[in-house]
Formats: C-alpha cells, structure tokens, sequence
C-alpha cells in the first residue's frame, strides 16, 4: 500500500473531496445470464473501503438515475485481507474489496468493479473458486503426519528455513495471481498458487519424504512447463509470494525428479 | 458406503471444528463437515497474536500447572476448573502437534521454537508463526482434513449454513437442516452425533473486530431448541481497534507495550489537527489516572476508561475515539519493532501512524459465554456437542490472550471421542424412520417461505444496525441496569418489527437477504440473553463491570449463569462453579503483577494435581460427569493421559518443580 506523503489529509478526507462516489458495477442475476453495468452514487467520506461503500448501497439499491434495483451482491469475512473471500477486480485491477481504500482510488471518477474473470462467476461480484481447493488437493498440499496423537516436537529448524516457508504459507487462496497469469484459464494449468504450494510442502523435512507424489502432480498436461515465466502473478500477489522463486525451485525438482523417474523405469 | 458407519456433522470449519474433523477421520469414522464460507476462509484466520502452552524451553519454569492458575485467575475464576487444567495439561502436546504439521512457528537460534510474553503472565508461553498465528494454524488444520477429504472420510458441504437441529420425540439430535448458499436449497441431513462449532457472536453488536460469518445464529437456533447458553453476559471489548465504517480492527496491545501514549484534547470537540495541539492542551488521562501503570494498565481498565472519556464527550472531533500516539518514537524504531501492525492501520486508515496519531476505541472481540458443556464438551441436548469459541468452558470472566486457540484445539479433541462414543452407545435408526427429518425440513421451508411472502416497510439491515447499536452502548463495557432494560425493552421492539421487514432482495439467486434475515432472527433471541444475563447478575466480574456493583461477589455470583429458551424469552437458572482446584482470591492489579503471581506460584506449591481433584463435588453439578477422564483424552499418548487424569509424574519435567521467580523477570504488557 502507498505510504501517504501527506497523511493528515486523511482525517477531513482529500483536499478536494467529490461530493459523492460512484460505482460502476458488473452484474449478473445468474450463472449463465447476461451481464450488464449499473451506476450508484453515495456521499463521499473519508476512509470509505469498498466493502462498506457496498454495504450502504445494499441497504436500499437504488441506481444513480434513480432505478430500484436489487442489491448487488458480493464475498466478505475478515475485512482485514486475510480470508481472501472478498477478492474482485477494481479499477481493472484483481485485489481486496476489504483493503481497496476509495481516497486512493481516485474518487473524482467512478470505480469500476467487476467479478474476476478466470472463475465462474455465480452472481454479481461473486465467482466459484472451488477449483483452487481442488488444486491443493490434486498436488497434496499437505505434511503426511503419521497421526495426530501426542509424538513430541517437529524436527528442529533454523529461522532462516522456517521465514522462507512463512512467505509462501501466507498464501489465502484468492486468485490474483491467476486472474493475472497470461496461462492460467480454461484448465489448461494448474497455476502458481497451487505451485507455491508446492514448494512449502517440499521445503518441509517431513513434507519432502512424499515430494515424488507432488512433483507429478505437477509435471502433468496442465503442469509447471505451462508458465510463460510473465511474472504478473508476482506482481498480482497481495501476500508478496515469491511465486516465481517458488516455480523456479519446483521447476527444477521436476527435472531431477523426471531424470530419476526415468531411470527407474 | 457401509450403512452402519457412525457419521458426524460438524457445523463449522475454524480451529475447533478442524481439530474435531480430523481426529474422527483418523479413527476411521466418517465426517459431514458444513460451514457458510470455504472453512480455509473461516475467522480463525484473523488471529495474530499467539497460541499459548507451556512448553518451558526458556529455564523459567513455567508449567502446565501455572498456565491453569494464571487462566483461572485472569477469568476471575467464573470458570469450571477441571476442564481448564486438562486444557493447559494437553497445550504443549498441541503445539508440538501443529509443530509436526508444517507450521511455520517462528524458531530460536538453535532451531527450537520460540515462545513470547503475553498478557496475564510472567512466562514466555505463546508460540507464533510471524503475526499471522490463526492464518498458520489454521491451515496446518485445514491440510490434514483436505488430506481426510480425498480419502472420502470428510465430506465437506461449504457454503451451507446450517438452519436448525433435527431432535427425535425423546429429544435426542440425529442431524440438522441446512442451506446451500446460491440455491438456496433446504436439506435434512442426519447424523449420528453434530457438532457445533461455530464461533463468537460478535455481529450482535454490530461492528466488532469478528469476522463477517460471526452472528452467532447457529447456536442461537441451538439454544432455541433446547440447548441451555451459559454466561451469555461475558463480552470481552479489547481497548484498542481501529473503527472503520464496516468493521473495529485490532490494534496490538504491543504499540502501548512500546511506548504508545493514550491522549484527548482537553477541548471538547477541539477540530484542530492533532499536530496543531499543544502538549500543555492534550489530557494524558490514562497517564493522570494510574501514575504507576500509565497506558499500561490491564486490559478492562483501559477499556472502561477510554469508554467514558468519550461518553464525557471528549472524543477526538466529538466522535468516539482517542488518540493512540507513537509519532513521538523515531519512525525508524517503530518500524524495527511495530512494522506489521504499522502497516495494518496504514492500509485500512490511510494514515501513517509514524507521524499522525493513531485513532482507537475499545471494539467488542470476544464471547467468553456460549453454549453450555459438560466437561466433554456435551451440551444438555443428547448428541449434540460444542467446541471453539461458541462454547463457554475455558475463559471464565475474562479471556487471557492466545488462550483462545488452544481451547479451541482442545474443544475439538475432546468433543470428537465424546462424539463417537455417543454414536457407539446411541440406538440408532429407531421407530421414528424419515418423519422426523422430513417434519424439520418441512418447519424450515416454511420459515423461508414465509420471509419471502413477507411485505411490510421495515428493513433487515436498518434493524440490525439498531440492535448493534443499542448493544454497543449498553451492553458492552459499562453496564447500568436501567439502560439493560431498556435494551431489553427495544430488543423485544425489533423482535416486533423484524416481522415487517420485506427482504430487500427481489432476485434469490445466491442472494444474501434470505440468510441475513434468518441470522438476524436468530441474533436478536441471543442478544436477549446476553442482555438480561448481565442485567441479573449484579457485581462486577472479569469483562462484566456495573459501576453500581463495582466489586466481585463471590457469595452471590460466583456461578454460572444459564439460560433457556422459552417462547416468552430466555428463563434463568445458575449453577455452582467447581473450584475444587484453586481457592478464589482476589483479583489485584493495583500491586505489580510479580506480587500477583508470587501469589499464584505460592498457591501452585501448596495444592499440587492431587488424586481425583476433577472428581471433587459441588453442589448443583448433578449435570457433570463425575469422571473427566475416559474418552476425552482420546488420541493422546497413553502414559501421558494417565499422568495427567492422576497428577503421576509425566514426561514433562517441569511439573512440580520449585517455583524458581521467573528469575525475577519484570512483566512488560
Ligand atoms: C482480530 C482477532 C485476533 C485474535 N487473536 C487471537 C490470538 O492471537 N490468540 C488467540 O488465542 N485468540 C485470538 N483471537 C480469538 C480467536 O481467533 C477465535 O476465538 C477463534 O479463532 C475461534 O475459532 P472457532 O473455531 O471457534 O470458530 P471460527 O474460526 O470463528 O469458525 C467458525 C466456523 O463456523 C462456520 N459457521 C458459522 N455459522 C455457521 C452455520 N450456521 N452453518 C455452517 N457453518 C457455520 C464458519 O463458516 C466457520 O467455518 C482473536 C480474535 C480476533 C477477532
Ligand atoms: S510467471 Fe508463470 S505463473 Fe506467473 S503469471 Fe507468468 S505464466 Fe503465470
Ligand atoms: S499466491 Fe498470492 S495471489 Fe495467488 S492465491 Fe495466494 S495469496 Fe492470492
Ligand atoms: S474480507 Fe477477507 S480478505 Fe477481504
């Protein structure tokens, strides 16, 4: 997030405050119907986010000429971005509805805000990212535990392992980064979220005894050679992965892993 | 699929429904996992502090048996205190256990986790994985259950929010009703056992630092069909969050720890900026009030003065909220040790904290109340069981920091043999066949058909937002009788006129206004509880002050409140506290808080884990089980479980160690 040069500003709001905020809005009333765009306005205040812009406008939808209509409908949880849930694309950008702040919007021209476009898109705002939870589970996203029973400490490690971890477990699932990969869409890759993944299981002194199931996961059609290497899901991710870092490394245990395969065989 | 398999329901996917479905995966019995988001989306994830055990790897002696005092004490001992200490007993295990499952708990430099100091305590006790603990945690859960979930021992139906409980004619649940989101489809799912796990209430009061899926409707549907909800009064309002216009974010403790300065300007409704206020014109009134602790005073006291400063009409620009001031600290300290949560307030407020000060008000965090449990974790209903935070077992009167996660561990361990022991014992497929599934899904459509039908001039949200605000004031931190009926007395007001509301949705596809106005039905019955439960109990205790009963009485409350549904509103009944372990003493924080816990260490000496301590009676606690031992302890190492259930030595040394001081460690908040 922009530091604020001049952050005072923020208590009246921006020097030249609008006199309201306008919303563009793409809807949609169902699954496979028409989309069409509709405009509401409200009163400007300072420190609006979109989510509460949203929840004034679902109070009493009412477009800006004046249409009744329904409420717009849209994800929310933490309203801290941690959940993930309330991700859409803002001003043509995927992020936060709950961390997109309208004074650094540029609230002197509407906001555009639409559903992202690389999910099915259930109603209004809202999309079925089901397939990332299904990803997980297609490369085993998880540390093969002999049981949940009391067994003493995990294996010891140094920090420095455990932060480069931490980066890519802070990963919520919420599509940026695949709403801006150039490849990712119609099933034809598995991704980078599902990658980094990946990469903290493999990193892991338990979770690198079943790194062959997970590489071939990975090494299938829709698997890692996919990446085109265009770094937009680097620069998408609000929880600054190293996504790229993640696909090199994974990248590269595919190849070992496809040598030793082959040789086994 | 085998008919004769034992199925449970778990109704939420945050730490404790996590923690219940994987251990009933494990056993090889099948699970029917429900939440209203995708459960990786679940609160839980918003936790950032820490998850407390005491593992004592920092030569403090700290031990399981402290851990127990210090959490019996903080909550002014309103809490049953067996199931606490089986609690601190199991935590290093459940660190350890997270520990194995890839957390990344941040390490010391010989590659042993961390622990850090928190409130309540002298000991390094917390373990965290950066400042997302909750998100890590969370996780790590939500790996081994998507690990069951491709083994097919988890089903998991997201985006359904439960609806009501399915009760056969001798009161016994066998599954529940829920809705799919989008289709807003109804089904009857039975179960040989469910259990509840659904988190706090914090939407009743409107804005909170909760999550959105907070409302507390599913336990309110619960304690309207039966379900008894304990201490419904205890509310824990943190002193510091963010307000936004959606919602009260946290802001840590620690930005006082390191030198934050409470302030107002002396000037009602002074509309000067703050770097335009000279110091002569600022009120340091934390610092004027408790020359001793200054901003550091205790949690409640903070809260309660931040509250009437602004009730006195001194709030910054007449609204509610104070300056918290870091800018005189150089921004260079700040963010060696404060970045993360400098960048918090940063993204939501647009201000950088380095140079304007911070605004804060105490914002409501935590339900210490919740349904009622046995000591393994049954609620009164039979076959139906609670865990997390939407039972009422661990924190008394007051929760201590990060104590939350590990009980919601520890609620779900506990709650999952207990269940399918139940399921064992339970005759099943009895004489009342698909009726009573169909009679309950029928009494549910219903419902919702007549919402839809429903045409009036009310609106969900304006009544909701009524009740919240109502709550906040009178509710919350200072609580006045008169003001407790008279929001009573509007509660029954919007209980009136949420009859006329017309769904302000037209399209049902996916639409929220159906399942709002169910939550909000359901929100408006608990807000009851909460209100009259604080309303009867006439002293001050833990997050519960009456500045017309500031002291805790111990001869007339200390006991559980519960209460009943009934159509005319809740019915109120009490039950004794077991303090068979801990002698109530003084809650004191006008001493230093060594003299406190010197206290404490002394009463550890004195009254070791004796023989049968869990088993001792009291009156009125014909509800409990005798024995706490049994299946609770499922799943643990064996030895370990009878060390613990008998006070034998264990494998954790600690135990029983001499009370060395902490090395006479100073506390810092
Ligand atoms: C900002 C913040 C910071 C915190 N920090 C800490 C900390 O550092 N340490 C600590 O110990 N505690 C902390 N807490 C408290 C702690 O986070 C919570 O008490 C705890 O996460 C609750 O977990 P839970 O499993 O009980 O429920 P939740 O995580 O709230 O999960 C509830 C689940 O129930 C589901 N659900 C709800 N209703 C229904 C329904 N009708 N049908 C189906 N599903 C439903 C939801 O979808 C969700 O999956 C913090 C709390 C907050 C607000
Ligand atoms: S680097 Fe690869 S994964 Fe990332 S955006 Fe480009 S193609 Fe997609
Ligand atoms: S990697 Fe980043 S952008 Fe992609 S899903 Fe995870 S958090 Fe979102
Ligand atoms: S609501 Fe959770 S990320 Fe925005």
């Amino acid at each position: 997030m922009s530091a604020n040069t001049n952050a005072e500003e923020h208590h009246q709001g921006l020097r030249n405050p609008p006199r309201e905020v306008v919303l563009r809005i793409r809807r949609r009333d169902r699954q496979d119907g028409p989309a069409r765009w509709e405009e509401f306005a409200l009163p400007y205040r300072p420190n609006l986010n979109i989510i509460s812009c949203l929840m004034e406008i679902r109070k009493n939808p009412v477009t800006r000429d004046g249409q009744r209509t329904t409420p717009p409908v849209w994800e929310m949880n933490c309203l801290e971005q941690v959940c993930g849930i309330c991700t859409m694309v803002i001003n043509g950008r995927a992020r936060q509805s709950c961390s997109a702040l309208v004074d650094n919007l540029d609230p002197h021209s509407p906001i555009t805000l639409e559903p992202m476009s690389k999910f099915p898109n259930v109603r209004d705002l809202v999309v079925d990212r089901s397939e990332m939870f299904d990803h997980l589970k297609r490369v085993k996203a998880w540390i093969e535990i002999d049981g949940s029973y009391d067994l003493g400490p995990g294996p010891r490690m140094s920090q420095e392992d455990v932060a480069e971890r931490y980066a890519y477990s802070r990963c919520m699932t919420c599509g940026c980064c695949l709403e801006a990969c150039p490849q990712y869409g119609d099933g034809n890759y598995i991704g980078p979220q599902a990658i980094a993944q990946v990469r903290l299981m493999n990193m892991h002194p338990s979770g690198k005894m079943s790194r062959d199931d997970r590489l071939s996961a990975i090494t299938g059609d829709d698997g890692i050679t996919n990446c085109g290497n265009a770094q937009n899901c680097v620069r998408a991710c609000p929880m600054s992965l190293p996504l790229t870092k993640a696909i090199y490394e994974e990248n590269r245990e595919t190849v070992l892993h496809g040598l030793f395969g082959w040789l086994r065989k | 699929m085998a008919n004769n398999g034992i199925r449970i329901a778990i109704v939420g996917g945050g730490l404790a429904g996590l923690a219940a479905a994987m251990k009933i995966a494990e056993a090889g019995h099948s699970v029917d996992l429900f939440s209203v988001v995708p459960v990786k989306r679940s609160h839980s994830v918003c936790a950032q502090g820490g998850i407390n055990g005491a593992v004592n790897t920092k030569g403090e002696g700290d031990s399981p048996w402290k851990h127990f005092d210090d959490t019996v004490y903080g909550g002014d001992f309103l809490a049953n205190q067996p199931p606490v200490q089986k609690m601190c007993e199991m935590a290093p295990s459940i660190i350890y256990l997270f520990d194995r499952m890839g957390v990344p708990f941040s390490r010391t430099p010989e590659g042993l986790l961390d622990f850090r100091r928190f409130g309540g305590t002298l000991h390094h006790r917390t373990a965290f994985a950066g400042a997302s603990t909750g998100q890590q945690l969370l996780y790590a859960l939500d790996e081994q259950v998507r690990r069951h979930e491709a083994t097919g021992k988890v089903k998991k139906y997201e985006h359904w929010e439960m609806l009501s409980l399915i009760q056969d004619g001798h009161g016994v649940c066998r599954g529940l009703v829920a809705m799919e989101r989008a289709t807003l489809e109804l089904k009857a799912f039975p179960a040989d056992a469910v259990i509840i796990a659904t988190g706090g209430p914090g939407l009743i009061f409107g804005k909170s630092t909760n999550s959105m899926v907070c409302t507390g409707s599913a336990v309110s549907a619960c304690y309207q069909q039966g379900a008894r909800y304990a201490n419904g009064e205890f509310i824990q309002v943190h002193p510091t969050s963010i307000p936004g216009e959606d919602k009260l974010r946290l802001m840590s403790e620690s930005a006082r720890g390191e030198g934050g300065r409470v302030w107002v300007p002396k000037t009602q409704g002074d509309k000067r900026q703050p770097s335009s206020i000279p110091e002569s014109e600022r009120w340091y009134f934390l610092e004027e009030k408790y020359p001793a602790y200054g901003n550091l005073v205790p949690r409640d006291i903070a809260t309660r003065e931040i509250f009437q400063v602004c009730l006195d009409g001194y709030g910054v620009f007449g609204e509610n909220q104070v300056y918290l001031d870091l800018t005189h600290i150089p921004a260079e300290t700040l963010d060696r040790k404060l970045g993360a949560i400098l960048e918090i307030y940063e993204m939501f407020v647009g201000d950088d904290p380095r140079h304007v000060p911070m605004r804060i008000f105490p914002g409501v965090h935590y339900s210490m109340g919740g349904l009622w449990v046995d000591f393994e974790q049954r609620t009164n209903i039979p076959g139906l069981l609670a865990a997390g935070e939407c039972d009422y077992s661990i924190h008394g009167a007051n929760r201590l920091g990060a104590n939350s996660l590990v009980s919601c561990v520890y609620g779900g361990f506990i709650a999952a043999p207990a269940a399918v022991e139940f399921a064992r014992n339970v005759e099943r497929n009895g004489a009342d066949g698909s009726k009573i599934y169909d009679d309950e899904l029928k009494r549910q459509q219903e419902i919702n058909a007549g919402l839809l039908k429903q045409t009036g001039a009310e609106n969900q949200y304006v009544i909701h937002d009524e009740m919240g605000k109502w709550m906040t004031d009178n509710v919350t931190v200072l609580r006045y009788n008169d003001k407790l009926k008279a929001t009573d007395e509007k509660l029954l007001e919007l209980i009136d006129r949420y009859r006329h509301i017309s769904l302000n949705d037209s399209n049902m596809w996916a639409t929220h206004a159906l399942p709002h106005a169910r939550q909000l039905h359901n929100m408006l019955q608990l807000a009851r509880v909460i209100t009259l439960g604080a309303l009867n109990r006439n002293e001050s205790r833990g997050a519960h002050y009456k500045p017309d009963f500031p002291n805790r009485d111990d001869e007339h409350f200390l006991k559980t409140t519960i209460a009943e549904f009934s159509g005319e509103g809740p019915v109120f009944s009490w039950e004794a506290v077991d303090i068979g372990l801990l002698e109530p003493r003084k809650r004191d924080y006008t001493k230093g808080k060594q003299k406190a816990q010197a206290a404490a260490g002394g009463q550890a000496e004195q009254s070791p884990t004796k023989e049968g301590a869990a088993q001792v009676p009291t009156p009125g606690s014909e509800l409990k089980p005798a024995d706490t031992s049994g299946p609770a302890t499922w799943g643990q190492k064996k030895e370990a479980v009878d060390g613990a259930v008998s006070g034998e030595v264990t494998p954790r040394p600690e135990r029983g160690d001499s009370i060395d001081e902490a090395g006479g460690k100073t506390e810092k908040q």
